[in-house]
């Protein structure tokens, strides 16, 4: 504690899992961009990493769940938000939104696995039989004809789903920059940021898992592929560390009041995570590299750096949700003095907690790929 | 007629046979919150510090007694020579104040207490944000949670521009208020059976004042008060419109 703090702040409210909630669903918003820019606005080289996008989609839409209700007071009247919610609530309408994209994404993933899913029904026996059984709903017609209008069909769902993960994450970052009380999130670049942000994880997400399944196969990665998300990501990452300076500048400028606080915050207090981890290795520094490795004749290092600034860019972008969300509770909104928090190692905000809800969309991928073969749509 | 209708009855009428009165207000439920409007007006200059606000209000409404739980508190500025401004809330004011800088030399030029609470406002964040609806405006003008509905994601926590709302801790005493925003009522158990907030009845010099206004009395007094005194709300300028009014404040309070 520095200052003067009003004193029920001495308790910081949102802790770790409420850093990785929006963490865990901002990949979403990239991933899911990856798999329409495919499916919607024929980006074809990246038709080997559709499904894996897809896929990568539904695991963290499910994943963010966890921190979200294991670090509520009541996690057993978490229904109630979508039982009786009170829509003039930004996180009641993001509810709402999440379990909406949830349905229509379910649909997606069915209509993209079709074929499989009845192919894998009819091979299959025991429960993995029973499972894929169910998946077809019954339907197992996968002639031309009617892989074609299921095909159609995904791709309207698709049309759906797209704004409705663009609003997501942007109405995530409209969850911390709609409270007026807080000088550290009271802007309307919020959503803005939190949904480039998320677009870049999201495609830092892809490129590496990409890589990783395609390291330890026997496949060879699809270079064209490759070098779109490492287009894609650099476009993306450009905006997104602009949009970061221009409210830095947008704050510096407008000197209202709690400057005091947000300089004493961003020089001393968050400066590793927001100059070093957020804006420089984060963000300045993979820009940088992409660049260079696009310019590379070199395979080798233009391999080398996408995939460093890829997990720069996914530690960057950890380290900005640790910043709005904690930075912006360790400022008093006495505007006098600062209140600090530390991670516990136990406990429900504990790091194990942490590691659990990183751990858990990993796995969850896991069963998915398991379950719904990227690899044989892979090119 | 239903078993409590008839016990009620039923007891009166022993009760005033035997001589005996039971108090109305004890067992009245003919409550009308449209027949109500509360203000509260807080005196700065009249404020001595003396924290017996806050240990009413704690034992009183079951607030946690470990120092970071307030529905109430109360802050100390000091202004020193060179304008300096020093402001403090040791423990909330709950032991009172000492001396606020005893290893400076610098001169004390000016010093008050200001009492702080819930300002119950006309337009508050913290209803706005609640997901399920659980923290409400009564018609009545007073803020409040339903504790058997809050999920406890501390939304209003961050919303509340003022530091009102806290957790109540697994540690408290009340088992259906743990894990849930808690906050300042103005003992609405109390005010709604005719008694004023316990903070008002305790504090020795009536720095804190609540008025019905909806009562013709109340409202003139109410009135005047606001008539004679420079007046003010903290954090106007978010439009929040607090019923909690301060006299004899500066604009460095927040």
């Amino acid at each position: 504690m520095e200052g003067f703090i009003y004193p029920n702040e001495a308790e910081i409210g949102w802790g770790i899992l409420i850093v990785l909630y929006p963490y865990i669903s901002g990949i979403i918003a990239g991933s899911f961009l990856v798999a329409s820019l495919y499916k919607l606005f024929n980006v074809d080289s990246l038709k080997p990493v559709f499904r894996l996008s897809l896929l990568i989609s539904l695991a963290f839409l499910i994943a963010t769940n966890f921190p979200l209700i294991s670090h509520l007071g009541h996690p057993e009247r978490a229904f109630e938000i979508i039982i009786t919610p009170h829509l003039s609530s930004a996180m009641a309408i993001f509810g709402y939104d999440a379990f909406f994209l949830l349905s229509i994404l379910l649909f997606i993933i069915l209509y993209e696995y079709r074929k499989d899913i009845v192919n894998l029904a009819t091979q299959s026996s025991g429960i993995k039989g029973i499972f894929y059984r169910i998946l077809t709903l019954g339907d197992y017609d996968i002639s031309e004809k009617a892989l074609k209008s299921d095909n159609k069909l995904a791709f309207y769902i698709m049309w759906v789903a797209f704004p409705s993960v663009i609003f997501l994450h942007g109405y995530v970052g409209f969850i911390f920059g709609s409270v007026k009380a807080n000088p550290w999130w009271n802007t309307s670049l919020m959503p803005l940021i939190f949904l480039f942000s998320g677009i870049v994880s999201g495609m830092a997400l892809v490129l590496l898992i990409y890589v990783v399944i395609f390291r330890t196969g026997r496949d060879e990665i699809n270079l064209t592929c490759f070098e779109t998300l490492a287009n894609l990501l650099l476009f993306f990452l450009v905006i997104d560390v602009a949009l970061e300076l221009l409210e830095l500048a947008h704050f510096m400028y407008l000197q209202e009041e709690g400057i005091e606080l947000i300089y004493g915050l961003i020089t001393d207090k968050l400066f590793i995570t927001f100059f070093i981890l957020q804006i420089g290795s984060g963000g300045i520094i993979p820009v940088v590299m992409l660049v260079s490795g696009k310019i590379s004749k070199s395979m080798n290092f233009k391999k080398f750096v996408y995939i460093l600034s890829s997990l720069f860019v996914l530690i960057g972008v950890l380290a900005m949700r640790w910043n709005v969300i904690i930075g912006g509770q360790i400022i008093s909104k006495s505007m006098r003095g600062f209140s600090s928090y530390h991670l516990p190692i136990l406990g429900q905000e504990g790091l194990i907690m942490a590691a659990i809800s990183l751990v858990i969309p990993f796995v969850l991928l896991g069963v998915l790929i398991k379950l719904f073969p990227v690899r044989d749509n892979l090119e | 007629m239903d078993r409590r209708k008839f016990l009620k009855i039923t007891l009166s009428t022993i009760g005033g046979l035997t001589g005996l009165k039971l108090e109305a207000k004890a067992i009245k439920t003919d409550y009308d919150w449209n027949e109500h409007n509360y203000t509260f007006v807080v005196d700065s200059t009249k404020c001595i510090g003396c924290g017996r606000c806050v240990i009413a209000c704690k034992i009183e409404n079951d607030v946690p007694l470990e120092p970071h739980y307030f529905r109430t508190w109360v802050e100390r500025y000091s202004w020193y020579d060179g304008d300096i401004l020093k402001v403090d809330s040791p423990d909330g004011g709950f032991y009172g104040f000492s001396d606020p800088d005893p290893d400076t030399d610098r001169k004390v030029k000016k010093s008050y207490f200001v009492p702080k609470l819930c300002n119950q406002c006309e337009n508050p964040p913290c209803v706005q944000v609640c997901p399920v609806g659980a923290t409400y405006r009564t018609p009545d003008g007073v803020v409040l949670v339903d504790e058997d509905y809050c999920i406890g994601c501390r939304y209003c926590i961050q919303a509340c521009p003022y530091g009102a709302r806290y957790i109540y801790p697994v540690d408290g005493s009340v088992e259906s208020r743990k894990n849930t925003a808690d906050k300042c009522t103005f003992c609405y158990h109390r005010i709604t059976k005719g008694s004023k907030p316990a903070c008002v009845v305790v504090c020795p010099v009536q720095a804190r004042r609540i008025f019905d206004i909806e009562d013709a009395e109340k409202s003139i007094e109410f009135h005047e008060i606001m008539d004679k005194n420079r007046v003010s709300v903290l954090k106007s300028e978010l439009g929040t419109k607090p019923r909690v009014f301060y006299i004899g404040i500066d604009s460095e309070v927040r």
